[in-house]
């Protein structure tokens, strides 16, 4: 039985990192109070932190009742199935398939958007061919519809809108334009830019701008 | 316990793959597992079918799984798929309860985003270094991952508990991989004397009929993987003779 103290949830999160605000923005949607717990990164991690996520050492991690959670897309399909309310799955097993599949595909926008301001050279213009594959691959899919769960703002959506304030850094390092690469992706940006769990939880571009020149100091990157 | 009758839920099943990818043999395992018959088709991955190409257009890549002609993409969403789409056929992959589930999620996406990028890094070695160096840094994942075992099955035989789970086919799909690797670089990544715990489950997982049945030969995949070797080793221009 958890002690006081360590019951509800708390979020291990911090600040600009887009898979802790996948679960901020999961949690607002589904009006589930929570508290948030920023976590120190560069320098010393805490002991909670090292306890809760002793196998990556990594955020976010949702402690429910003390018991910790890892991984944004886990704590996503955790926070769907034990609280009732709005779902961000659809019911269906066909279309649960793939919003899993592009939740997953999504990760790819960071991890190649990250390798255009750490890396120089042939590596940054392969992270840049490939990056305009996924952004491309990310538009077709989303087609002419509203969001990515069709008429709704579901699973997928809350998955890749956090890489959005991300998308200016990434076409400057890689010299592209998302409006160009994947209009249609650009524009559900947009839509998805005034919605209240979105705004409430990301950061301007401008300061995901100034993290990643503060990042590339602290590596001793060019 | 066949169901043949199952894959009527929506129609009619077909599988692509490669008799030796241990991510369509993950798929094979949970077909297996749940009695579901399905139509297996045999890829040439160096001329990859229109039908391949059009069902995996993002990765072009197998397993694809089709249900009634839809496709279903990567093999952990595969197995998910099929646990909700046929609920109630054969044992679930995801325990119950939302907690387990979570654990069972993690380690499944331990295996593939730490663990076997670990393991190809010694798979693709050629020189005595890069076995050495790839080895070492593999070590550690197999230790977490049998912290995992005696975490999630609680004493039971597997990962899943008294019955095959999620994690239980994610790793041991592997493991005629892992056995092949081990033949050919000297190396004994699932120690028994270090790792009691999972080479004891790996034993108990291989001996799973429904494993048994898609496992192929290991000494075609370990002849697969000496010829892949050879290639790499003639384009690397290596001198070292391939083993």
């Amino acid at each position: 039985m958890a002690e006081g103290k360590n019951k509800g949830l708390v979020l291990l999160d911090f600040w600009v990192s887009p898979f802790g605000q996948r679960c901020r923005i999961a949690l607002a949607e589904k009006g589930i109070p929570y508290e948030y717990s920023e976590q120190e990164l560069l320098g010393t991690k805490s002991d909670l932190l090292l306890r809760s996520n002793p196998v990556h050492k990594k955020i976010p991690v949702l402690l429910h009742d003390g018991r910790p959670v890892c991984e944004s897309l886990v704590i996503l399909n955790y926070l769907d199935e034990v609280y009732s309310g709005k779902p961000l799955l659809p019911s269906d097993p066909y279309a649960r398939a793939g919003a899993r599949f592009w939740a997953a595909y999504s990760d790819k926008v960071y991890e190649l958007g990250t390798r255009l301001w750490k890396l120089g050279g042939d590596a940054r213009a392969k992270a840049r061919a490939e990056l305009l594959q996924v952004l491309a691959n990310l538009d077709g899919e989303l087609g002419d519809r509203a969001f990515f769960g069709g008429a709704e703002f579901g699973f997928v959506d809350v998955a890749v809108v956090p890489f959005v304030p991300w998308l200016p850094s990434f076409e400057r390092y890689g010299e592209f334009s998302v409006e160009e690469a994947a209009p249609r992706l650009a524009a559900w940006a947009r839509r998805c830019a005034g919605r209240e769990s979105v705004a409430g939880s990301l950061h301007p571009p401008e300061k995901v701008d100034e993290f990643i020149t503060m990042l590339k100091k602290h590596y001793g990157i060019e | 316990m066949a169901v043949a009758a199952a894959a009527g839920a929506g129609g009619e099943l077909r599988l692509l793959g490669t008799w030796s990818s241990p991510w369509v043999i993950r798929v094979r395992v949970a077909l297996g597992l749940k009695g579901l018959s399905y139509e297996y088709l045999e890829e040439d991955l160096a001329s990859k079918s229109d039908l391949l190409l059009r069902s995996n257009p993002v990765h072009g890549k197998v397993p694809v799984l089709l249900h009634g002609g839809r496709p279903v993409c990567e093999s952990l969403v595969i197995l998910e798929y099929a646990d909700e789409a046929w609920p109630g056929v054969g044992p679930p992959l995801l325990p119950s309860d939302p907690y387990d589930r979570a654990t069972a999620r993690f380690w499944a996406a331990y295996v593939n985003d730490t663990f076997l990028p670990a393991f190809r890094a010694l798979f693709r070695s050629l020189t005595e270094e890069q076995r050495a160096a790839a080895f070492e840094n593999a070590v550690p994942k197999v230790e977490a991952l049998d912290r995992a075992l005696a975490e999630c099955s609680k004493g039971k035989p597997f990962f899943g508990g008294d019955a095959v789970g999620l994690v239980d086919v994610a790793l041991g799909s592997h493991l005629v991989w892992i056995r092949a690797v081990n033949e050919v670089a000297g190396t004994n990544l699932l120690d028994g004397a270090r790792f009691p715990g999972l080479a004891a489950w790996a034993e108990r997982f291989l001996a799973v009929d429904a494993v048994r049945e898609v496992v192929p030969d290991a000494g075609k995949v370990l002849e697969q993987y000496k010829g892949f070797r050879a290639k790499w080793i003639a384009a690397a221009g290596s001198t070292s003779k391939s083993t």
